[in-house]
């Protein structure tokens, strides 16, 4: 098969500081792929890379069967990308907006009009074509700025943190578009720090301090790196329970949620004694994307992942 | 193409859509040409001139008078003694003081020499020298009348005619219009657009840009393209204002000024758009702008004749468009000439525009950082 992106031993240096590193990994045509990490894990560089605007200081990669270094200008038209910065022209209007990245794709006259309608709907901006950019709310821009970068349909679509900043319904919307996208065949590359949006990917890329620790889909991570039983404690003062908790030797690691406390048991059968040991009845819970992020996290501070 | 097309629609929408940019465009060449053409009047007259005649006499009365006719001299104190004579130039009342000596009238009927003294306050050299020279005519011609009178021939021994061609009355407007008229459009045009990248840079949208199929040439022709417009524009107004408010003559064919003019817009849009290729943001790109404005003013021959330049700097300004545009203008419109005598400067305007848009167009990487 061949993958949508291929990327081989991929890094960016920034002076001393390696934001990206040996980064190898292969995308599936059609799959939606979250990127997830902390602030500053490297993530937008990733893209930034992948896109052919930032170049790598070393490191390969094939984008849509084109080789990243030498045939930039041949994967541009095939591709879409959102920055995590808006974009648009804040003083031009929505159709304005359209109609220049229309011509700037070289859209032909005959399909522009129909090609503008549909991305109008998408934005959900039917009626308001003449309102000033500047003037819409960020979630009306968000679906904006993605209409106009998928205007020439392109075949793989790259969005850093498109729903960040916006209301939980338009994230929802927001997705709702992607996976309609992945759904006709566009491969998506997504970054989100919202693991409800995680969930939702085929396959999820966990970036830290600019490696790959994971790929795979969100299920098989969880069964991989989460070996035992994952409960959850509401104690009354959760901050100073943790170090108690810590130090019983059953427990494999703890993590604080809001309130809760999210404990790793070894097995399911320490429950009953943990119950003993705190005085609380813990839960026992699915456990989340954010508990396989914490203990990816806490492996690459230890220095060891494989 | 279409893509030339979609940025130079953007361009003018956003152009149109903003009023700062519109507003440099129509009101720079308006007060500029009005300011410098009013205030830089190299022509001083009316002068404050303040007057000890001791010899009150019809021959002193009849000089006094040649000097007030002249028009620079304006007799606005007299006075009875040297002292009050200097205190009047001292105190800045007066720039000019005449004095008769008693004997003027004695010595001009007894055919010797009669001398007035003409003291000029010359901290202000420009006006010194407009005294002094005019002093020294009025002084000539009065002699030649009497010596004419006197000649049994009535023919002057010399007769030499100084003929200004071109501007004959000496008049500065003339001269200075149609080179503010180069500033203003040079000043613009590279203000403008040295930020016409930089500042999508900043603002996010180049980073966007930079993922689409556009070429660089592509994008920097589609954004010089409105500005030309902008360029006709300002040129209109500006010679509008110069004939109507300044009675400035086109002698020269209308028509051929506003295509070789072209070339100019052409080459201050190119360096304007290298140097918003090379600026990081948009403070430097103004900086830059200024930097290559302030020998453009003051080298290429606006201020000070060229043929008066120390050999280094005459070459200097031999790299700026602006003194090919200053001959091309000043000859078309004062001198009257056409396009076959300007075919060597509007070489050199067009070597410019194409050095910067190449330059340009090699310098825009299509990367971030
Ligand atoms: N142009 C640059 N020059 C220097 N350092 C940079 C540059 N771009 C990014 N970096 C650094 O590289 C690191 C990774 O940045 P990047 O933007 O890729 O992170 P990220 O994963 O997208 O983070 P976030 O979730 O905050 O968007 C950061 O430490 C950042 O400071
Ligand atoms: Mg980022």
């Amino acid at each position: 098969m061949e993958y949508a992106i291929s990327t081989r031993e991929l890094t960016r240096r920034f002076g001393d500081f390696t934001a990206v590193d040996s980064l190898t990994m292969d995308i599936i045509p059609g799959e939606i792929c979250g990127f997830l990490g902390p602030n500053g894990a490297g993530k937008s560089t990733a893209i930034r890379m992948l896109c052919g605007i930032l170049a790598p200081s070393s490191g390969m990669a094939t984008v849509l069967g084109y080789d990243l270094l030498r045939e930039t200008e041949k994967i541009k038209p095939k591709i879409a990308y959102m920055s995590q910065k808006f974009s648009l022209y804040d003083d031009l209007s929505v159709i304005q907006n359209l109609d220049f990245y229309a011509g700037i794709y070289s859209i032909s006259a005959r399909h522009r009009r129909k090609r503008m309608q549909e991305m109008l709907e998408l934005a959900q901006l039917t009626g308001r074509e003449k309102d000033l950019v500047a003037n819409l709310s960020s979630g009306y821009k968000q679906r904006l700025a993605l209409a106009a970068a998928i205007i020439a349909d392109p075949e793989l679509v790259f969005l850093d943190e498109p729903t960040s900043g916006v209301s939980p319904t338009s994230r929802r919307q927001f997705f709702e578009i992607i996976k309609t996208l992945a759904e006709k065949g566009t491969t998506v590359i997504v970054t989100t720090h919202f693991m409800d949006e995680a969930e939702r990917c085929d396959r999820i890329a966990f970036i830290n301090q600019g490696k790959l620790m994971a790929l795979d889909a969100p299920d098989q991570l969880k069964q991989q790196f989460i070996a035992g039983c994952m409960v959850e404690l509401t104690p009354p003062d959760p901050i100073n329970y943790l170090d108690q908790l810590s130090s019983l030797p059953y427990v494999k690691e703890t993590s604080l949620h809001g309130s809760q406390i999210h404990v790793l048991l070894a097995h399911e059968e320490y429950m009953s004694q943990l119950a003993r040991d705190c005085g609380h009845t813990p839960e026992p819970i699915e456990p989340s994307l954010e508990d396989v992020f914490i203990h990816i996290a806490r492996l690459r501070k230890e220095g060891g992942v494989s | 193409m279409d893509r030339i097309l979609a940025v130079l629609k953007k361009e003018f929408l956003q152009i149109r859509r903003d009023r700062m940019t519109l507003g440099i465009v129509l009101m720079i060449p308006l007060i500029q040409l009005l300011l410098f053409g009013y205030a830089i009047q190299t022509e001083v007259k009316h002068i404050p001139t303040t007057v000890f005649d001791q010899s009150l006499s019809a021959q002193s009365r009849d000089m006094l008078e040649a000097f007030t006719a002249s028009g620079y001299f304006d007799v606005t104190m007299t006075a009875d003694s040297y002292d009050v004579v200097t205190h009047n130039i001292d105190s800045g009342q007066a720039k000019v003081g005449i004095i008769f000596p008693p004997d003027f009238a004695h010595n001009l009927k007894r055919g010797t020499s009669a001398q007035v003294q003409v003291i000029v306050d010359a901290s202000d050299s420009l006006l010194a020298n407009q005294a002094i020279a005019t002093a020294n005519s009025i002084g000539l011609i009065k002699s030649q009348q009497i010596l004419v009178q006197k000649m049994p021939s009535r023919q002057l021994p010399y007769d030499i005619r100084v003929r200004p061609w071109y501007n004959p009355d000496g008049i500065t407007a003339y001269f200075m219009v149609p080179a503010i008229l180069g500033i203003v459009v040079t000043m613009t045009m590279v203000i403008l657009t040295s930020v016409a990248i930089v500042r999508e840079r900043e603002r996010g949208t180049l980073e966007q840009l930079l993922v689409t199929p556009i070429k660089p040439l592509e994008l920097m022709i589609g954004k010089i393209l409105p500005y030309i417009a902008m360029g006709y524009i300002q040129i209109t107004v500006a010679l509008l204002v110069g004939v109507l408010v300044f009675h400035v003559p086109i002698r020269g064919s209308l028509l051929q000024l506003y295509l070789l003019t072209l070339f100019f817009i052409t080459a201050s849009l190119g360096l304007g758009l290298m140097i918003s290729n090379i600026a990081k943001n948009q403070m430097q790109a103004f900086q830059m702008s200024f930097f290559v404005m302030l020998p453009s003013i003051l080298l290429s021959g606006f201020m000070f004749p060229r043929a008066a330049m120390p050999r280094f700097i005459y070459y200097l300004s031999d790299i700026i468009p602006l003194t090919y545009y200053l001959d091309i203008i000043r000859g078309i419109i004062l001198k009257g000439i056409g396009f076959e005598y300007l075919i060597g400067q509007v070489t050199a305007l067009l070597v410019f525009s194409i050095f910067f848009l190449v330059i340009s167009t090699l310098k825009f990487k299509k990367k971030i950082v």
